[in-house]
This record gives structure tokens, C-alpha cells and sequence, in this order.
């Protein structure tokens, strides 16, 4: 008896855990405590992770099997509150088709500078002022993050960039016209440059 | 320490949640509970000094909101005709209801020692951080729980 009545005890038969997850993503997001939303974003380029916070895009990486680590440094370094919530993303989404089809030069997101600093950041920032249809060079963002000589510096701040293809650091490109790297691969940089139309020849 | 992202501790832990608070509660109330679970733990977690037993933390959120769930029913009872089925076999029960609804009406302690002892295969010591209690404690809890459980379940 002692026994059968433990066996029961320890089946409480299949539950469908998936509802009450969509349900329980839904609130947290109403109550304001998804500090980080996240979703994949597919493109021509290859799936991409896109994620927000409430001052706008933080990131934007390209997945290449690397989905969980850009997670666990957006829990590291902006808020363990990380969450999944495809429907935050919707406007970063198709913003990104748009651009992708063509049919959009440039981003309207608000952005979040939370994962860079200092130099980088301004790098960065300096890279952002550059439109559709233009090129950079690393001693202009260099000289725009107020050190002209830090060429090599601007590179890796370049390299460091958490929101590829919105702030577009593929539009820098080597003085003399070589490309240059690109985080993503230099593949995926000749395929933007062409989408805009300035891959230098 | 870091934490990791809570869409990992959601995706990894809600089953064992849900588990729980079904068989604690039944399964119609559940889902609500498994609610209340998650946003409390959602809202604490930037605070949690340590990830590494987030199971145990969460299985203790969720028996504290599942003892609240039984004493608001307790304080308000469900009208007739909302009342969960019960013994009547449908496809949102458990595979007995019937010992499960003579679990439910464990005290709060026996019932949330029973739970964890046989459908989470928590060892003593674990049961004890989950509810707060001595290992001890935890044992007597299962004692009592199933003898009541024999007495009142035939």
C-alpha cells in the first residue's frame, strides 16, 4: 500500500508548461519588467539576434551559433532580466526588411550606448552620422571621436560594435579605398556596401 | 557570480514549476499561480546572490504562492457551478484525482513536503532550504503527510 500509494504520488501525469510561459512573458512585459527583450531577426545576411531595452536597440548581432553568449553578456552587462518577447522587436524587425529590400536608407530606432564606452563609444557615435550611400574612413571616425591618431584604436572600437548594420560600421572602409574587416566577415560588408551601392572597386 | 538570462531559468525551470503547482493546487489554478511564481521571481532576480540552486529557489517562491492560493480559496469559496470537476474523470485531471484532492487538503506544510518528496525526488536537506525548515522538520512533514494521506485515501 505504502508503496503503490508513492508510486501515485509521483505521477501527476504531462503538463503543457508553453501556455502558461506565453501568458506569464505577455505580463511581465505590461508590468515593465522585461528590461531586456530579445528576438531572432531573419535577413539576407543570415539570422540575426536583435534586442532592446526601454531606451531603445542594444544590440544587434550576427547569430553564427554564438545566440547564448550574446545573451548571457546582455545579462552580465545590462540586466539579468533577459526575455524573449518577439513582439517588442517588431518595429527593429521590420525596419531591417525595409532596409534590406531597399526600401529604407535610414534606421528611426532609439538607441541604447550601454554596452560601449568612452573612445569606443564615440567611434561609434561618430560612425552612426554617416548616411546611406557615403563612406568613412578610420582616421575620419577617429579624428570625429576627437583622436585623429588613434587609427588602429578605431578599428577595434569598430570591431566592438554591439549594433552592426544600425550603426554602420561597414561603411568604413580603408583610406586608398581597401575594405578593411568587418565583425561579421568581410563577405557580409561587400554585401551591404552593394546594397547601398559604394562597394569600392 | 553573474546570473544567467532569465529566459533560461524560465525555460528550464517552468515545467518543474507548473509540475509542482499542479499537483499542489490542481491544474485549473495553476496556470494563474505559475503566473504569480514567475513575476515575483523575475522581480527579485537582479538580487539573487547566487544562481546556483535556481530550482530550489524557485520551487520556494511557488510553494509560498501556492499556500497563498489555498488560504485566499479558503477565505472565499468558489460558487457551485465553478467549482473544478473534481473526481469526475476529464481530460484536465490528474491521473488520480482523487488522492491528489486528499493531498490538497494536507496542511500547508505536509502537503508542500509530500510534493516535493515524491514528485520531485527532493532529497531532505533540499526539502529543508526549499521550506525554510530543518531537514528534520522536512521528514516529520512527509511522515505526517502520508499517513494522513493512508488514513483518509482508500
Amino acid at each position: 500500500m505504502t508503496g503503490d500509494l508513492e508510486r501515485m504520488l509521483r505521477d501527476i501525469g504531462p503538463v503543457d508548461a508553453t501556455a502558461a510561459q506565453e501568458r506569464f512573458v505577455r505580463r511581465a512585459i505590461d508590468d515593465g519588467l522585461a528590461d531586456v527583450a530579445y528576438a531572432p531577426v531573419d535577413s539576407p545576411l543570415g539570422e540575426l539576434v536583435a534586442a532592446v531595452t526601454p531606451r531603445g536597440l542594444v544590440r544587434l548581432a550576427y547569430e553564427d551559433g554564438r545566440g547564448d553568449a550574446v545573451l548571457a553578456e546582455l545579462a552580465d552587462r545590462v540586466s539579468p532580466r533577459v526575455i524573449e518577447a518577439p513582439a517588442r522587436l517588431d518595429d527593429v524587425r521590420r525596419q531591417l526588411d525595409e532596409y534590406f529590400a531597399g526600401r529604407r536608407q535610414a534606421f528611426d530606432l532609439g538607441l541604447d550606448w550601454t554596452l560601449t564606452h568612452g573612445f569606443t563609444r564615440r567611434v561609434l557615435q561618430s560612425t552612426a552620422r554617416i548616411p546611406f550611400g557615403e563612406l568613412g574612413t578610420y582616421r575620419l571616425v577617429a579624428t570625429g571621436a576627437g583622436n585623429a591618431a588613434a587609427v588602429r584604436a578605431a578599428g577595434n572600437a569598430l570591431g566592438a560594435n554591439p549594433m552592426p548594420i544600425v550603426v554602420p560600421c561597414h561603411r568604413i572602409v580603408r583610406t586608398g579605398g581597401k575594405l578593411g574587416g568587418y565583425t561579421g566577415g568581410v563577405q557580409r560588408k561587400e554585401f551591404l556596401l552593394t546594397l547601398e551601392g559604394t562597394l569600392p572597386r | 557570480m553573474s546570473l544567467p538570462p532569465f529566459q533560461t531559468v524560465l525555460e528550464e525551470h517552468r515545467e518543474a514549476v507548473l509540475r509542482f503547482l499542479a499537483a499542489s493546487i490542481g491544474r485549473q489554478e495553476a496556470d494563474d499561480v505559475f503566473q504569480e511564481t514567475f513575476l515575483a521571481a523575475l522581480r527579485a532576480y537582479p538580487r539573487l546572490q547566487r544562481g546556483d540552486n535556481l530550482r530550489g529557489w524557485l520551487l520556494k517562491i511557488a510553494s509560498r504562492k501556492a499556500i497563498d492560493a489555498h488560504r485566499a480559496r479558503k477565505r472565499a469559496p468558489v460558487p457551485a457551478e465553478h467549482v473544478d470537476p473534481g473526481a469526475a474523470p476529464s481530460n484536465g485531471n490528474l491521473p488520480d484525482e482523487a488522492l491528489w484532492q486528499a493531498v490538497r487538503a494536507l496542511p500547508d506544510r505536509q502537503r508542500t513536503a509530500v510534493v516535493l518528496r515524491f514528485t520531485f525526488d527532493l532529497a531532505y536537506r533540499e526539502m529543508g532550504e526549499v521550506m525554510d525548515s530543518s531537514e528534520e522538520a522536512a521528514r516529520r512533514n512527509v511522515f505526517e503527510g502520508l499517513k494522513k494521506l493512508r488514513e483518509e485515501y482508500r
